[in-house]
Parts: structure tokens; sequence; C-alpha cells
């Protein structure tokens, strides 16, 4: 038994797809950078975003559907920001109260809200586009070429690795308990348990799982030991990018300058 | 009267296309005791975890007079106890109390019923003195043995094992023939260690990519050099 639904990447061929993955990584984090650095309400700016990574997605044979229906992934996040309506700004569009508290709406605190809701939905469809159109460990590389420190990548790297053994084991856990939930045929009997008892063992499970990670983390690094890790992470260096691929990255990069120079240029 | 298993044209594809099990029938009487042999990835688990419901093919399955479906899942479930081939997975609580004492507490059973399932099943498998252990700790001896006596505790009329041995060292490997020879229920086991098989199971089940290649008497089965072989099979 397997999980694959973590693994975001999506094979297709497309010229998204064949793109040298450091300046994907690049480009993706100068696109989310400029998202947030771009002042509040400047929505032509925001269109032209949208319209950019739109593009791309169309350019990338994913399919739109599937990165925005991913995007909602950001949905409860944007729920962090939602008291700004009611505590930034003068200008009233409605109060009403609730219980001992009287809740006033300011025109600014929306106009605030619709920006942070924006903005993040269009860095969670830049960050979908990179990994669903990148190998992981290609991901990987370009980071570690690109500078981030290699422990952190090392990191990631794990994560993602172990992440699925530990969701094949937690899958194994909830199979064999479901094994186990019988119903009695004696008369009264009923089958299920106490809403807490239940609660409880889910804990069990949790903190039994929590182990297991732990000791495994121990006999991985071990394994590292004996095959000589020394605490550094050495990889095949990456082949120099080609002219194409920095001509690709310096378009992007002039262009989403350009957006952010624009935006805070009339609305900053 | 009815069979203990009874599996009708049973067919089965995982979610990726692959086929697990084509057009299997099996019958099992009760007090029966079968080996269920063949190489890895011959379909031997995909077809036990059918026997209590947790995947479900095309093809008709019975378990003590039960059709396995929907409704009946509880009590297939009470009816056949499911013994993993790793301890870890079936061992989830904090103490060997609590992991024993799970079934006939989720069955809704009494207190006391309860306490006495669990000394019941702890002393088939004589560890009693290690209730209050945390079975995180156990040798994978131990733990394989605490397995059993979670699905004893639930007095089941099956007892289904994969891979019981595998993993242990001779003497409890020894002593974990000796339980199974002790237990009276009907008995369908997967393994690869066909000296066990010899020694505790009269008939023999060769599974091979999915299907049933032979079945009868394991003194029988295990003279043909031949079919074993050309099954991935060693005479032991």
């Amino acid at each position: 038994m397997h999980v694959h639904f973590l693994d975001p990447y999506q094979p297709r061929t497309s010229p998204i797809h064949a793109m040298d993955g450091r300046a994907k990584f690049l480009l993706t984090v100068a696109f989310i950078l400029t998202v947030s650095l771009t002042p509040m309400a400047a929505w032509p700016i925001y269109i032209l975003l949208f319209a950019l990574v739109l593009s791309v997605e169309i350019l990338s044979a994913l399919g739109i559907w599937y990165v925005l229906k991913r995007a909602l992934l950001a949905l409860p996040f944007m729920l962090a920001a939602f008291p700004v309506i009611f505590t930034v700004g003068q200008t009233t569009l409605f109060s009403f109260s609730l219980g001992a508290w009287t809740l006033t709406a300011h025109s600014e605190g929306l106009e605030r809200f619709i920006s942070i809701a924006v903005k993040s939905w269009l860095s969670v469809q830049a960050a979908i586009l990179m990994a669903a159109s990148t190998p992981f460990p290609e991901l990987l590389q370009a980071m570690r070429a690109v500078g981030i420190p290699r422990l952190l990548v090392s990191m990631f790297g794990m994560m993602w690795r172990y992440s699925f053994v530990l969701v094949d084991e937690a899958l194994r856990l909830m199979r064999a308990r479901a094994a186990r939930s019988g119903q009695s045929s004696q008369a009264g009997a009923k089958a299920g348990g106490s809403v807490l008892w239940r609660a409880r063992l889910t804990g069990g499970m949790a903190g039994s799982l929590f182990l297991r990670a732990f000791e495994r983390s121990d006999r991985i690094y071990v394994a590292m030991l004996s095959r000589g890790y020394d605490g550094e992470v050495r990889s095949v260096p990456l082949p120099p990018m080609t002219s194409a691929t920095w001509a690709e990255l310096l378009a992007g990069l002039a262009c989403l300058g350009l957006l952010l120079f624009s935006g805070i240029l009339f609305w900053g | 009267m009815h069979h203990s298993i009874e599996v009708e044209h049973l067919s089965f594809s995982y979610p990726d296309g692959h086929p697990a099990l084509v057009d299997v029938s099996l019958h099992i009487a009760p007090g029966e005791k079968v080996a269920l042999v063949g190489p890895n990835g011959a379909g031997k688990s995909t077809l036990v975890l059918h026997l209590n419901g947790i995947l479900s093919g095309d093809g008709r399955v019975q378990v003590c007079g039960l059709e396995v479906g929907e409704k009946t899942l509880g009590r297939v479930r009470a009816a056949v106890g499911l013994v993993f081939q790793n301890p870890d997975d079936q061992l989830f609580s904090p103490t060997v109390y609590e992991d024993v004492a799970f079934g006939p507490l989720y069955q809704g059973l009494g207190p006391e019923e309860v306490a006495a399932r669990v000394a019941a099943a702890l002393s088939a498998v004589s560890m009693q003195p290690y209730a209050r252990r945390v079975s995180h700790h156990l040798s994978v001896g131990e733990k394989k043995r605490i397995a059993i006596a979670t699905v004893l505790s639930m007095t089941p009329e099956v007892l289904v094992l994969d891979e019981p041995t595998s993993g242990l060292d001779p003497r409890a490997r020894r002593a974990l023939i000796h339980l199974l020879c002790d237990l009276p229920m009907t008995m369908l086991v997967s393994s690869h260690d066909l000296a066990m098989v010899r020694e505790l199971l009269p008939r023999m089940v060769i599974m091979d990519e999915g299907r049933i290649v032979a079945d009868g008497p394991t003194q029988a089965l295990m003279q043909d050099g031949r079919l074993l072989e050309a099954h991935g099979l060693e005479i032991p």
C-alpha cells in the first residue's frame, strides 16, 4: 500500500516543464516577492500579475482548473486576515453588534483584506506551478545551486522522502485498527466505544507514530554515518545555465520589476 | 453447517490496474489449518485482506456463514482475527493491556468481561506478566505474541496470520509454532516458512500471480519438487 497523492509533480511535456529548475525557482521566488511588495489596492497590477500566472498555467499544460483547484488551499489562511476589515481605517461601511461588542467595518480595511486575499491566492498559484512542473529532486538541486543553505535543503529532501514512509505507516496502523473494530454477537453490546475513548486511542496512535519517526530518524542517521556522512551534504554540481535560460530568467525578472515599479509609482 | 471461509471467483485489481487476484476460489472447513504459500507479490496478502472486508473485489466472500459486505463488516471483523506481518502496525496503544483490550472495548463489552478476555488472551500466549508493559519496548518475538493476543481477545472463529515467523530467532519461532499448534480455531497462515508449514499445517494452498495453482495435502505437495520450484519455493 503506497500513497502517491502527496507528490505534487505532474509529468507533462511543456516549455514550463522543460525549463531549467534554477530559473524556475528564482522566477517563482521573484514573483512571490513582487506580489507581496506591490502596494495595497493596486488592482491593475494585480490583474496583470494574474494574467502572467494564468499564461504560465496555460503554457504548462497542467490545466487551469488543476492549479485553481489546488490554490483553494490558501483559503483557510486568508481567514487570518479577516479581522483587518474591522481594525483598519476610518470610513465606516456598516456596523453591527455581536453580544457586548459593536463591530464596525471600514472600507480601507475591506480594501486591505481583499488585497491580502488576492496576493496570497496569486502566490500560492505560482508555488503550485513550480511544484507541479518540476520533479522534487530537481527542485532540491536548484535550491542548492542558487545558494539556499545546504542543511535546509537536505531537511526538505528528507521530509519529502520520509513523509511517504510515514503516511504509509499511518495507513497500515489504521488498517490494523479497522481489522479489529468488530461487532459483538452479544445482545445489548453497542460497538464503537465512547468518543473520549476513541480520541485517546487516536492520541496513542499519533504518539506511537511520532516515536517511530523519531527512532527511524536515528536509524537513518546511523546508516548515513556508516556510509561516511560528516555533516556536509555533497552533490554533483549542475552544468552552468545556458544563454537561453539566462534570457528567460532576465526577461522574467525585468517583467516583474517593471510591474513592481509601476505599482509603487502609481499606488505606493 | 457452513464453511469457515468460502471464496468464490474472487478477482481484484489495485487502483493502478495491476491485477492482484484472478478468479480465486477457496473453501476452508471449520477447524481446518491451512497454509497459504507463494512468492512475493503472488496475492497472498491481498486475499487475506478480503477475508474481513478491508479490500473488496469482484466475487463472493463468505466467512463463518456471513456474506462479507458493508452491512456485515462489524460481525465479520469480530469473527476473523487478522494478525498482520508487522506487529508494530497492530500495537498502537501505550500499554500491552490497552492493545489487547481494544477489540473487546470496541465491541462495547462490559468491564468485567473485557478484563476476563484480556487475561485469557494473554495467558493463551503466556504473556500475563506483560500486561502493564509498554508495547513499544518489547522484542519482536514478544510483540508477535501480543499481536496474536490482541485478536484472541475478540474470540474469533477464524485466525488469519500473515508471515507469523518472519524476523523471529529460532527459539521465538519454536515457541510461536507451539502456540499456534495449541490454538483450536480455524487457521489460515500465509508464510514463506515451509518448515513451519510442514510441521503445523496439514493443508497447503500455493498462489502465484494472483491465482491458486495448487491446493492439497501438505505432505503430497511437498514431494513435488518441480511444482514448488516452478512457483519460487524450496523444499525445506
